[in-house]
C-alpha cells in the first residue's frame, strides 16, 4: 500500500494558509447534519432486531404472540427470564444443565484445540522439516471443508464406539462425542489462525534466544508462548464461540435431554417446535445465549478482527 | 557451545553425530505430533473413510458396530445425486439447481456487504464528525451476536402474523389508511421477481434472508476499510482538492483504488463465508418453501437428520468439497490478477 501513494504529497507540499482555513470548519453545519441523519438512520437498522428482543423479553404481560409494535414495552419485568429459567423446554432438564453442557462444549473445543494446535503452528511457522508444505497442504485442505461436510462420516464412525453398558451408550450419543466432532474442525482452523499470527512475530527475539543458548523448548515456552497471547486467547475465543453455538451436530448426535445444550434449547423455542412458547420466553433465551459471548467479543474486538483477517488471508 | 570442545576431542560414530544433526527435526515432529495424532484419529482419518463410504450404499441397517458392512456400489450414489433419483425420494430435489441457488446466494450477498461495508466506513471516517465512537459502537453489534440466535430471532421477525417486520410495515400503511401488511415471507411460494431459466426462481424467502444476512454481513467489511481507510495518507485526498478534484473524484481515483487490496481478501473470506452459510438459511428459512432457499451444506445435512443415506450424503460432501475447490482456485486467480493489476 505504501508503494502505491505517490510523492505527491510532498512536490506540492500544502501552503499554511490553506491548512488554516480548512480547519476552522472541517465540516459545515448542513453536512454534519445530513451525516447525522444517515448515521442515526443507520443504526436504527442496526438497533431494531435487538431492540425487539429486548423489548419481548422484558415484557411484562409474558405476552405469547406480540401484536404490535411496542420498542419501550409498559412497565418491565423480568419474568420471561424467570421462566426460562425454571423450565427451559419440554425436557427434563433444567437451564443449569443446559448452559453446563454448552460450556462444556465451548471451553474443552477452546482449551484443547489452542493447547494442541499451538506447538503444530510453531513448527510450521519456523521450522523447515521435510514434509512441512505437505502436512500444511494437509490442513489446509481440511479447511476447505465446511463442518456440515464431516457430519454423515463422523456420526457412523462415533456411532461404532460404545462407552456404556448399552449398545445405546456410543460416543455418538454424548457431549464427549460432539466435542470430539467440533475439534475435528476447530484443531485444522487454531493451527491455521495461529500460524498466521506466529509469522508475524519477527524472529531477532528468538535468534538473540538461541544465541544465548536457549533450548528450542526454552525458545518455545518463554519466548513464543507469551508473545503469542493475544492470538492464543483468539483463536479459544473463537472455538468456545464454535462450541457455544455448534448446533447441528449436536442436533443430530445426541438424543438424551441431559446432553442437551442452550443452542438446542433455543432452536427447540423456534418454527414448528414453538407451537406453546411464548415469544417472551424466545426472547429471554436468545438473549441468555447470546450476552456472555457478546460481552467476551466486545473485550477482545480488536484482536479477533486483527486474527481473522490474518487467518483467513494468509 | 560447551559441547564443541568433547567433539573434537573424540569424533563422535555415525549414529550420534545423526542424532545430534536431526535434533532440530526431532523437536519439530515432537511438537506436531500431538496434533497430527489427534487429527489423524478425527479429522484425516474420517475424511478417508468419507471417501470409501460415497462409494457405498451406506445406511441405517450399517449403523451398529456389529452391523455387517455395506455393500460396494460404485459410483452410483454420485449418479443419483446429479440424477435427482435418490434411493429415498427427496420432493423437489435437484443438484443443479440447488447448486445455482447457492451461488446465485453468494454472488448476491457479498457485493452489497462489500459496498455498504465501504460506504459506512467512508461516512464513519468523514473529519469533524460528531459521536464517531458511539455509532462504530453501535455498528459492530450484528457481529457480535452468535449467527444462531441472530437466525431465530430474525426468523421470529419475518413471521406473517406477529412478526416485526410486517408489524412496522403495517404501522405505516395505517399511516395511509392501508390495510395491515400480512406478507408471508417464509412461506410464499410464488416468485415475486421474473424467473432465471425454466426451473429455478427466487422466492420472496430469499429476499428475507437477503435482507438478514446484508444486516448480518456488512460490519465485517466496514472494519476492514475503516483500518485501511486510515492507513490513506491524508495528504493525498488535500493534493487532490487543491489540484481541484471533486470529493467523488477523490472517492474513485484515491480511496477505491487503496481500498482495494485490504478489500479483495475480505471479499474472498466473505465469499467462502456465505457459501457455506449453514446457521442462517437452515435456522431461519429451513430452505424453505419447496426447497427454494435450499443450499449445498443444508441439503447435505438433511441427508444425513432426515433422509438418513449416510452414503449419499459421503458423495454429496465430497462434491461440495470439489465444487468449494473449483471457487477457491477462480476467486484465487482473481485475487492475484487483480493484484498484479495494482502493481
Amino acid at each position: 500500500m505504501t508503494t502505491s501513494a505517490p510523492s505527491l504529497p510532498t512536490t506540492r507540499a500544502a501552503q499554511p494558509a490553506v491548512h488554516k482555513t480548512k480547519k476552522k470548519r472541517e465540516l459545515s453545519l448542513g453536512k454534519q447534519l445530513l451525516y447525522q441523519v444517515m448515521l442515526l438512520a443507520i443504526a436504527f437498522v442496526v438497533l431494531f432486531p435487538i431492540l425487539w428482543i429486548v423489548s419481548l423479553s422484558l415484557d411484562p404481560r409474558g405476552i405469547s404472540r406480540p401484536t404490535e409494535l411496542n420498542l419501550i414495552p409498559p412497565g418491565a419485568s423480568l419474568k420471561a427470564f424467570q421462566a426460562v429459567m425454571d423450565k427451559p423446554t419440554n425436557n427434563p432438564v433444567t437451564f443449569a444443565q443446559l448452559a453446563l453442557n454448552s460450556l462444556k462444549l465451548a471451553l474443552g473445543v477452546s482449551v484443547f484445540s489452542v493447547l494442541i494446535g499451538v506447538s503444530a503452528a510453531y513448527v510450521f511457522s519456523r521450522f523447515d522439516i521435510p514434509g512441512r508444505r505437505l502436512l500444511m497442504l494437509m490442513v489446509l485442505t481440511v479447511l476447505m471443508l465446511p463442518a456440515i461436510g464431516t457430519i454423515a462420516v463422523l456420526f457412523v464412525l462415533l456411532n461404532k464406539v460404545q462407552i456404556g453398558p448399552t449398545p445405546a451408550d456410543t460416543l455418538r450419543n454424548s457431549l464427549l462425542g460432539v466435542g470430539f466432532a467440533i475439534i475435528s474442525g476447530a484443531l485444522p482452523f487454531a493451527i491455521w489462525n495461529l500460524k498466521g499470527y506466529l509469522d508475524t512475530i519477527p524472529r531477532d527475539l528468538e535468534e538473540a534466544g538461541r544465541i544465548d543458548g536457549a533450548s528450542h523448548n526454552q525458545v518455545f515456552f518463554k519466548i513464543i508462548l507469551p508473545l503469542a497471547v493475544p492470538a492464543l486467547a483468539v483463536t479459544g475465543f473463537l472455538g468456545f464461540l464454535a462450541g457455544w453455538t455448534e448446533f447441528a451436530l449436536s442436533w443430530q448426535f445426541l438424543t438424551r435431554p441431559t446432553d442437551f445444550t442452550l443452542a438446542m434449547a433455543l432452536w427447540n423455542m423456534t418454527g414448528q417446535y414453538a407451537g406453546q412458547v411464548p415469544w417472551s420466553n424466545f426472547a429471554a433465551m436468545s438473549l441468555l445465549v447470546a450476552v456472555p459471548v457478546a460481552i467476551v467479543y466486545l473485550a477482545l474486538q480488536k484482536y479477533i478482527i486483527g486474527g481473522l483477517t490474518l487467518g483467513s488471508v494468509k | 557451545m560447551a559441547a564443541i570442545t568433547p567433539e573434537r576431542q573424540a569424533p563422535p560414530s555415525g549414529f550420534k553425530r545423526w542424532w545430534n544433526r536431526s535434533s532440530t527435526t526431532r523437536i519439530a515432529w515432537l511438537y506436531l505430533a500431538p496434533a497430527f495424532i489427534v487429527m489423524g484419529v478425527i479429522t484425516f482419518y474420517p475424511l478417508i473413510y468419507q471417501v470409501w463410504m460415497s462409494l457405498t450404499d451406506y445406511g441405517i441397517k450399517n449403523l451398529r458396530f456389529d452391523a455387517a458392512a455395506p455393500n460396494f456400489v460404485g459410483l452410483t450414489n454420485y449418479a443419483q445425486i446429479f440424477s435427482g433419483e435418490l434411493p429415498v425420494a427427496i420432493a423437489n430435489f435437484n443438484f443443479w439447481n440447488v447448486l445455482a441457488f447457492n451461488l446465485i446466494w453468494t454472488f448476491t450477498n457479498v457485493p452489497f456487504h462489500v459496498i455498504i461495508g465501504v460506504l459506512i466506513a467512508v461516512l464513519l471516517n468523514v473529519k469533524g464528525l460528531w459521536f464517531k465512537r458511539i455509532y462504530r459502537a453501535i455498528y459492530i453489534l450484528p457481529m457480535v451476536l452468535p449467527s444462531l440466535v441472530i437466525a431465530v430471532v430474525w426468523r421470529n421477525m419475518f413471521d406473517s402474523q406477529y412478526g416485526a417486520i410486517n408489524q412496522g410495515l403495517s404501522a405505516i400503511t395505517h399511516l395511509f389508511g392501508g390495510d395491515p401488511v400480512t406478507t408471508r415471507w417464509m412461506d410464499q411460494v410464488d416468485p415475486i421477481i421474473g424467473t432465471f431459466g425454466t426451473a429455478l426462481s427466487l422466492p420472496l424467502s430469499y429476499f428475507a434472508l437477503l435482507i438478514c444476512n446484508i444486516w448480518l454481513g456488512w460490519p465485517f467489511m466496514t472494519i476492514v476499510a475503516t483500518g485501511a481507510l486510515q492507513s490513506i495518507p491524508g495528504d493525498l485526498y488535500e493534493a487532490a482538492s487543491i489540484d481541484g478534484a471533486s470529493s467523488r473524484q477523490s472517492f474513485f481515483k484515491i480511496t477505491v483504488p487503496l481500498l482495494k487490496p485490504a478489500m479483495i481478501p475480505a471479499a474472498v473470506y466473505g465469499l467462502v463465508a456465505t457459501f457455506n452459510l449453514f446457521n442462517l438459511i437452515y435456522l431461519m428459512s429451513s430452505g424453505g418453501p419447496l426447497r427454494q432457499t435450499e443450499i449445498l451444506v443444508t441439503t447435505a445435512y438433511r441427508l444425513v437428520n432426515e433422509q438418513r443415506l449416510y452414503g449419499v450424503a459421503a458423495a454429496f460432501s465430497i462434491i461440495i468439497f470439489f465444487v468449494l475447490l473449483i471457487l477457491t482456485l477462480i476467486t484465487n486467480r482473481i485475487t492475484k490478477a487483480t493484484e498484479r493489476y495494482d502493481a
